[in-house]
């Protein structure tokens, strides 16, 4: 069962707005969708590992170089917001220190 | 009765470095948020979080932290893994940092104080945020980003709490730096940034081996100064409470360093989830035991073991060695002083001599100039000048001509008399000779007759 | 003679170096084409006004000037990018995917942005945040997705050939559904940087096509290691259109048959195909596989986690708009991710279906122990009616279930129409998988199995 107050918490924790109507309805779709995911139970999985990676690749890195082509100017950097000021990104005044 | 009487203190430090690779931690953007001209200049679509962009781990940023586990003894884990870190704040571009979860690159590691060792629970690997700016402009307030910083290489040091005093406490910090400048992988400047610190403080009662029911956090100390008073207000402060019958409440801190006092933050009500997840866009890491024997034959002689190996082979003492160490805080400077040491040792020169000039700064070991050069300066401050015999003969005639009662003080047995008349011998010229030559001199002259 | 934009890739390479026509008659064409339809069809979100005068300055090149289709996914610099979302209504890069990028120093030209369920979430394109994509075959039918609107390009002839990118199903799926050829790449075989990124650990970019020959074509330009991507792969790229025309003799095709209510048409479908093979000298076996039915929820739970992380940089301060105007399907699949990674719930769920995910993977590494090729219905069955996907949450996921295990092993794949409704208009579409970087055998058995059906008279009747 998942609770509107619950879609209330992931809404939150996901950094989205939702309107109470939203909330539920939301809950009855994760209803819906945490059935299906419950059917993973079914299988046995003892010892198994999971699969985060399917490229069996390893140790993937790169040269400490500096790469001026993929770098860009503080124009580029800027130029998709019109919310700026001298160079910087702005926002308004953020209140919270963040606990990390 | 004292609270240290009842109480020790648990304490556990939270030390981020960043490193000083030439570009960032996942993209190729310069590193240098301190030195850059403009913000928001030092940015690509990996670092500023654009659609598509995507982590590239910087290798040496990796080997750096490797041999920093090396040098602190920890162990290496076999597998090794960057995840995912979720939490909304403006200067985190991707809505998540990139950090080690469950498997840091090393762990159980120690540094050892005056007041005993400390252990290293892990060390980890992580980039770095952007940067925040408050401003009112035209009456509004509000918050600039810049983003030069984001995606720095930050290595995390988390201590188990098994420090117990605000000395301790800074003991700590300052080997660690001496140590990441050592090993030339950070610059540590506090001022800049370079070096953060964060204590984890609480009391328990003597005999119990439990971990209190509650830690207090202390964040945003920027000097290590702040960090030992900030520890010693808070134990203070702590040990009040527990004597009234209070349990501190579990909180996050700052540091006043104007009232000289602890204050609290904002407090959540939940403890932050952050849905820590593999990094699906990076492969993990496997280091075979013979690569990291190779990184270990890479790592500098380091400061403590080279004062061990100076104290035994030198017979110099240890204070001596150790402001001379101060000095010498690279691998280069200390291959170029050991190089001069072993070339004075074949010269029989005297290293206490030697040792002294380096910390009165009368020589600098310099990379530029060779060991010879930098011996031949030596020699110059503490050479003698040479004498003609002839000279010298004349002026030792005078001198026993003048002090007829030490040289039958002397032929009778005295030979103490002897540092007199070298003295007087000395006196009589003007220049700088070996007393040796002097001794041998008058030896000869007396014991002819 | 049939119209200039009907023509294959191949068929345009060889008749613009032959002179037949000229870059101009073709851009003509294909202009007219989309002129007349794209209103009605919502195809294109975006249409590149340069296209005719890069084509020209890129005639020398290998592509030498081909008008193609680009998912609206793709960071494509100085043409605005939307991934289908309001969020992204303003969005114009300042850099290039290295897809596009390969694409433009081959010669390609980006005629224009194509329509996708916003941010690649879903299987019809009903859930773009600009409107659905009618399906050019029937449009009182969905283009399935989430490259719509790039699959209904071919189907349209709206440009020569079409990228598009898959999750897990979102290339084959759409082909299949409008009839075209779709083929995904192995993971890792194509960079993925600069595609808005959806489940990173399954994304593949690939080429839509009008054959499987230029879908071949197309992918040893997109192929191969890229610095700017650390899931790619250093593996050798071959010529994926070396094995075109050989025999198929003694190559063992596993058929699986899924025995789950709802599949009966489409299996008997199939059934008919087999003897095409056979004719060609396989060796063709049929074969129970893991039931795909936990396939969804496996993909369900990585893919929601890790799109609710994917999609955590879009917060307005940087680019584009806040969060408030994401669209529903976005927000739910955000929120359910994040319900999915959060404490208490990672342990439960996502470490739960990537374990599962494993015993897919090894299911298909014991099938290719005992055949080269595997194949399957890609759908089952035609293309949907325009509406069906407001009433469930868990529609895509429903429709993609047979090619959710290939995806999530990262296998390569490609999709042929096999079979026409003559009263519908609408395809059947064959999903050919084989083990990873073999790319070149699936696409020697596909091309050898297109060209024994009717799909080259019927893929340019509209």
């Amino acid at each position: 069962m998942v609770t509107p107050d619950d879609v209330a918490y992931i809404a939150k924790l996901a950094n989205i707005p939702v309107s109470d109507e939203e909330k539920q309805q939301f809950a009855q779709a994760f209803a819906e969708t945490l059935t299906v995911i419950e059917e993973l139970r079914e299988l046995d999985n003892d010892g198994i590992l999971p699969t985060h990676q399917v490229t069996g690749l390893k140790n993937v890195w790169r040269e400490d170089v500096i790469d001026k082509e993929k770098m860009f100017s503080q124009q580029e950097a800027l130029a998709n917001t019109d919310k700026t000021y001298q160079g910087f990104f702005v926002v308004s005044r953020v209140l919270e220190e963040k606990d990390v | 009765m004292k609270w240290q009487d009842k109480y020790t203190p648990v304490i556990g430090l939270e030390v981020h470095a960043e490193l000083k690779t030439d570009s960032k931690m996942f993209c190729g953007c310069v590193n240098d948020p301190f030195g850059a001209e403009k913000p928001n200049s030092y940015t690509c679509p990996v670092c500023l979080g654009m659609p598509g962009g995507l982590p590239v781990p910087n290798k040496k940023a990796i080997e750096w932290t490797l041999k920093i586990g090396l040098a602190t003894d920890c162990q290496i884990n076999n597998f090794s893994k960057f995840d995912r870190k979720h939490y909304f704040y403006p200067d985190l571009a991707k809505g998540y940092q990139i950090s080690q979860h469950d498997l840091p690159f090393c762990y159980n590691g120690h540094l050892s104080t005056s007041e005993g060792i400390v252990d290293i629970t892990r060390i980890h690997l992580e980039e770095d945020t952007g940067k925040l700016l408050h401003k009112t402009i035209q009456d509004k307030k509000i918050t600039l980003i810049d983003f030069n910083r984001s995606g720095v290489p930050l290595v995390e040091i988390v201590t188990e709490p098994n420090i117990t005093s605000g000395a301790q406490a800074k003991e700590f910090g300052k080997k660690l730096r001496q140590l990441l400048r050592f090993l030339e992988v950070a610059d540590c400047d506090m001022e800049q940034g370079g070096m953060r610190l964060e204590a984890n403080i609480s009391l328990r009662k003597i005999g119990e081996t439990d971990l209190p029911p509650y830690k207090v956090e202390v964040k945003n100390i920027n000097s290590f100064r702040f960090m030992e008073q900030a520890i010693d207000f808070e134990l203070e402060r702590q040990a009040t409470l527990l004597e009234a019958g209070q349990v501190p409440t579990q909180e996050t801190r700052g540091w006043d360093s104007v009232k000289n006092k602890t204050f609290a933050q904002r407090s959540k009500e939940e403890a932050e989830d952050y849905r820590y997840f593999p990094e699906p866009d990076i492969p993990p890491f496997t280091f075979e035991k013979s690569y990291l024997e190779k990184l270990r034959e890479t790592l500098p002689k380091l400061p403590e073991a080279q004062a061990e190996k100076w104290q035994a082979e030198l017979d110099l003492p240890l204070d001596l060695i150790n402001r001379v160490l101060i000095i010498h805080n690279s691998q280069v400077k200390l291959d170029r002083l050991n190089e001069i040491l072993a070339e004075l040792k074949s010269q029989d020169l005297n290293l206490i001599n030697f040792f002294n000039d380096l910390v009165n700064k009368k020589i600098k070991v310099s990379i530029q100039k060779d060991a010879k050069q930098t011996i031949l300066e030596f020699r110059k401050l503490h050479d003698t000048e040479t004498i003609d015999q002839t000279e010298l003969n004349n002026i030792m005639q005078t001198v026993l001509k003048n002090n007829q009662d030490a040289v039958i003080k002397y032929q009778a047995g005295q030979t103490q008399v002897m540092g007199f008349l070298i003295g007087q011998v000395m006196k009589n010229i003007n220049k700088k000779i070996d007393p040796k030559i002097v001794r041998q001199t008058l030896q000869t002259a007396l014991e002819a007759d | 003679m049939s119209k200039l934009n009907t023509l294959t890739l191949q068929q345009t390479l060889t008749g613009l170096k032959q002179k037949e026509f000229s870059l101009a008659e073709l851009y003509q064409a294909t202009l007219e084409a989309i002129d007349e339809k794209n209103k009605e069809l919502n195809i294109y979100l975006t249409l590149n006004n340069e296209a005719l005068k890069k084509a020209e300055k890129s005639s020398n090149l290998p592509l030498m000037g081909v008008p193609i289709a680009v998912k609206d996914n793709f960071c494509t610099q100085d043409l605005r990018t939307t991934a289908s979302s309001k969020i992204l209504n303003e969005f114009v890069p300042q850099f290039e995917s290295t897809v596009t990028k390969k694409l433009l120093e081959a010669g390609g030209v980006i005629l224009g942005k194509t329509n996708l369920d916003a941010w690649a979430h879903g299987s019809s394109t009903e859930t773009s945040d600009y409107g659905r994509t009618l399906n050019p075959r029937n449009t009182d039918h969905l283009p399935g997705g989430s490259s719509g609107g790039s699959a209904a390009a071919v189907a349209a002839d709206f440009c020569t050939i079409a990228i598009g990118s898959e999750t897990a199903g979102s290339l084959r799926q759409p082909a299949a559904w409008c009839g075209a050829v779709a083929l995904k790449p192995t993971y890792g075989r194509v960079s993925r940087y600069g595609v808005a990124a959806m489940a990173s650990s399954t994304d593949s970019p690939g080429p839509i096509a009008k054959t499987v020959e230029d879908a071949a074509i197309m992918l040893n330009f997109l192929a191969g290691f890229d610095s700017n991507d650390a899931t790619t792969s250093s593996q050798p790229v071959p010529d994926f259109t070396a094995q075109l025309g050989k025999s198929l003799k003694g190559i063992k095709i596993g058929v699986l048959y899924q025995d789950i209510a709802g599949l009966e048409m489409v299996n008997e479908q199939l059934e008919k195909q087999l003897s095409v093979f056979k004719d060609l000298g396989a060796i063709v076996g049929k074969t129970p596989a893991l039931n795909p039915r936990y396939a969804i929820s496996v993909y369900t739970v990585v893919q929601r986690g890790e799109v609710s992380s994917n999609l955590a940089r879009y917060d307005g301060i940087r680019y584009g708009s806040n969060r408030s105007h994401f669209g529903a399907e976005a927000k739910r699949r955000q929120m359910l991710g994040t319900y999915t990674l959060s404490t208490g719930y990672a342990g439960k769920y996502y470490e739960l279906a990537q374990r599962i995910r494993t015993l897919f993977i090894e299911d298909l590494n014991h099938l290719f122990e005992k055949y080269d090729v595997l194949i399957a219905p890609t759908s089952p069955g035609f293309a949907k009616k325009i509406g069906v996907t407001k009433r469930a949450a868990m529609f895509g996921e429903l429709e993609d279930m047979l090619l959710e295990p290939s995806s999530l092993a990262g296998l390569p794949g490609i999709n042929v129409p096999y079979y026409r409704d003559p009263e519908t208009n609408l395809f059947l579409g064959l999903n050919f998988i084989t083990p990873m970087w073999q790319e070149a055998l699936a696409v020697q058995v596909a091309d050898a199995f297109e060209k024994n059906t009717n799909w080259n008279t019927w893929r340019s009747k509209s």
